[in-house]
């Protein structure tokens, strides 16, 4: 039975508990409401979700667990041979699965009867050009012990796919049951409705950080993979970026220090452009502007921050690379030599960081009581004076916290550096020569035919992670910066 | 009282925030050298109407002030005077304690920083110190010049913000229900200290308590709907008013 059909059963379940368990709670008090302990909505709420808690938890654990199990008993029947033959098991169980996919797609296309799926052997018809007519293509003819495998592949997922829906069915009907036999007058429905909502949400909770922690977990293992196969000492330490392309042999320098240098720098530049103007902004229009003026110029500034970053790139490369050359070219001083430099990259970034910067510091600008203000008018000072003296020393570690969101955003940032700054990794002060970032060469690393086994592949792992420990950084020290603040007016 | 010359004299003020008018019609004379107490129903315009005094109303951007307000017979309206200069002169105190987020010290020289008024450090000190005695706190926060005025307690607090208004030697002195968020002991002390102030300036307080009122203040107004009802003698408003809806106000039927 499909997935969706599943699905849809639980929900009906749980609509028709719904509506018994509030129908049978209101019986128990006579049909009055005022005798229940808590409103019939609440006794229907309880039965739905009886319904469909304990069953969906059991649908996902089961459809977490049963490819593994599938797979370890596919596995054990290949004979060892098969394997060892210059093959990893990953690549030999792709093929099985493959071919299973491929007998599903056949049977689904009516190519082949299910009886024939389950039987067809390689010595009797040719699999690989079956297949190939239903459009699933086959790298190499397909072995028998592969097809055995596939078949029993299949086999074993109808099985396992029908005793899931047989035992979630159940606990479907059992818990929606169970919960509508409690559905009387006195049972406290209300609170175990709340109970259900706070499960939920921390549910939701601990997806996120269970996310958060699966992506670190992936980036670490393969970090450590890298640095079995190239010394950490001169991936740290290392001035030069030179990896050879892979299959070709000869040995890679992957030294992260010009990359790190080209990602300061341009970081740099961008927060030089988009700190005073983004918090000048910022103090204009909470200080300064007028009601109108500010309801139209904070919506335009904030269109900034909507723009994809690629069309931020595009405009770094076609429009202000070209504008910089004609400045600092040489035609004129000679400084510049393409369009592409860090000065395109910071300058088109610290654009894209403005309203960031301008919209976290009006918010804390506007966070400093009104209080503060008229103590400060109150004594004779003026406007300025007032915002320099009193407002701003108050807003300060806010701002702060502010600037350093924006610095760990401008660390991270990707397609203004790929199509501003070029792909040059080069330790060097002219802010006019291209030079490269971490997130850039992770992007080149890994696009085109990357092979995962090489350092020159993984080493985009251990660039990822070493973003990440300095964005992470970044970002809980101005969280804790903020949080300080916060609590200077509560 | 010891004098009788006008400090501040308003006349027919009208206060408007966009079409709510706040003041209507307000004149009054405002002594010098006493204190004058604001009393009457919340929302009755006592807050907007001290503010007109100093012009903070210009800082709200739908407010505003129509009449004439003089100090010292000159119209403080008038496109010559400068608010910010005026605001140094007659002084404010606010309903809560709002010392700025830095050390006692750099609070009460906020002022005289900003105007310029010590010619160097040790000038600067005397003014503080000053201040500090005069705001009677001086022998609580001698020791502690440099620690941060907000962690001072509420009573502190305020009477360090008086303090601080008074650094900028002004000749009036506006209080917004100074004393609605301490305790009685800090009322108390702040209360002592506004009769000690009357000697050097003219004081106005803006009251919920008619006990207050009538303990501090030598004159009373009494503000209904934004009418200026009655104003007088803080004795013969309390004991014998004339108008009724005063009478009803103090023995506690409009409220
Ligand atoms: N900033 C403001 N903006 C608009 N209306 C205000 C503002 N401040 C006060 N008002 C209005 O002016 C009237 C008088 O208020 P206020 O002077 O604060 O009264 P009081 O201090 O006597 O309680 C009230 O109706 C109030 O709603
Ligand atoms: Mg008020």
């Amino acid at each position: 039975m499909p997935f969706t059909w599943l699905v849809l059963i639980i929900l009906t379940i749980a609509a028709f508990g719904y509506v018994m368990g509030r129908k049978r709670a209101l019986q128990s008090a006579g049909g009055d409401r005022r005798n229940l302990h808590s409103l019939p909505v609440y006794y229907g709420a309880n039965v739905a979700i009886w319904a469909i808690v304990p069953a969906a938890a059991v649908l996902v654990v089961w459809m977490l667990a049963q490819p593994f199990f599938v797979n370890s008993r596919v596995l054990a029947t290949l004979p060892d041979t098969l394997v060892s033959e210059g093959n990893s098991i990953g690549l030999v169980m792709s093929d099985v699965r493959r071919v299973a996919d491929g007998l599903d797609v056949a049977v689904q296309q009516g190519a082949m009867s299910r009886a024939e799926a389950t039987s067809i052997s390689t010595e009797t018809s040719d699999v690989r050009e079956r297949l190939g007519e239903v459009g699933v293509a086959l790298g190499s003819a397909v072995s028998p012990e592969v097809l055995s495998g596939a078949q029993r592949y299949r086999t074993l997922n109808a099985t396992g796919s029908v005793i899931m829906t047989v035992i979630v069915l159940l606990i479907a009907f059992g818990g929606a049951g169970y919960a509508y036999s409690r559905s009387n007058a006195d049972f406290r429905a209300r609170n175990t409705v709340e109970r259900g909502i706070l499960a939920l949400l921390i549910a939701a909770a601990s997806m996120a950080i269970l996310t958060t922690i699966g992506i670190l977990f992936a980036l670490l293992f393969n970090t450590i993979e890298f640095f079995k196969l190239y010394p950490a000492a001169d991936f740290f330490f290392g001035t030069k970026w030179a990896p050879s392309f892979s299959g070709r042999g000869g040995a890679s320098d992957l030294g992260v220090l010009s990359l790190l240098w080209g990602t300061f720098y341009i970081s740099f530049i961008a927060l030089l452009v988009a700190v005073p103007i983004g918090l000048f902004s910022a103090i204009y229009l909470s200080e300064y502007a007028g009601p109108r003026v500010r309801s139209i110029a904070k919506p335009l500034i904030e269109i900034l921050a909507g723009i994809p970053t690629i069309v931020y790139g595009l405009f770094a490369l076609l429009t202000v690379g070209p504008l910089l050359v004609s400045m600092f070219g040489k035609d004129t001083v000679g400084w510049m030599q393409g369009g592409t430099a860090v000065m395109t990259a910071g300058l088109v970034m610290g654009i894209m960081l403005i309203p960031f910067v301008s919209s976290l510091s009006d918010d804390i600008i506007n966070a400093v009581p009104q209080a503060m203000r008229d103590g400060s008018y109150g004594l004779g000072a003026t406007k300025s004076e007032t915002i320099r003296q009193v407002i701003l020393p108050a807003a300060l570690p806010g701002i702060v916290g502010a600037i350093l969101l924006a610095a760990s955003r401008a660390i991270g940032e990707t397609m203004i550096v790929v199509l501003g700054a070029g792909a040059a990794a080069r330790l060097s002060m002219n802010p006019f020569d291209a030079m490269t970032t971490i997130t850039a060469k992770i992007v080149s690393q890994l696009t085109g035919d990357a092979d995962f086994a090489s350092p020159e592949a993984l080493v985009a792992f251990a660039l990822g992670m070493t973003l990440f420990v300095l964005t992470l950084g970044l970002n809980v020290f101005a969280l804790y910066i903020v949080r300080k603040y916060r609590e200077q007016y509560d | 009282m010891d004098t009788n010359d006008v400090k501040i004299s308003t006349k027919d003020v009208q206060v408007y925030y966009g079409d709510n008018h706040a003041i209507k019609d307000v004149s009054v004379e405002i002594e010098d050298k006493t204190v004058t107490a604001f009393i009457g129903p919340s929302g009755c315009g006592k807050s907007t109407f001290l503010r007109c005094i100093n012009r903070m109303n210009d800082t709200i951007d739908v407010c505003r002030v129509k009449g004439d307000i003089r100090i010292d017979s000159e119209d403080i309206y008038d496109p010559k005077v400068d608010p910010v200069q005026l605001r140094a002169k007659v002084g404010m105190v606010f309903q809560k304690p709002n010392p700025f987020p830095k050390s006692i010290y750099d609070n009460v020289a906020y002022g005289p920083r900003i105007h310029g008024l010590a010619k160097n450090k040790a000038d600067l000190d005397d003014i503080v110190e000053n201040a500090l005695r005069r705001g009677a706190i001086w022998d609580e926060v001698k020791d502690r010049l440099q620690a941060p005025g907000t962690g001072l307690s509420g009573g502190q607090q305020q009477r360090l913000c008086i303090a601080r208004a008074v650094a900028t030697e002004p000749e009036v002195l506006l209080m917004d229900e100074p004393c609605s968020a301490l305790d009685p002991i800090a009322t108390a002390q702040v209360e002592e200290l506004i009769d000690e102030l009357r000697k050097n300036y003219s004081v106005v307080i803006v009251t919920h308590s008619m006990q207050q009122a009538a303990r501090v203040s030598q004159k009373t107004a009494f503000f209904h709907l934004g009418n200026l009802v009655e104003y007088g003698e803080t004795s013969t408003i309390f004991t014998n008013p004339v108008d009724p809806r005063t009478e009803s106000y103090i023995t506690g039927r409009i409220g």
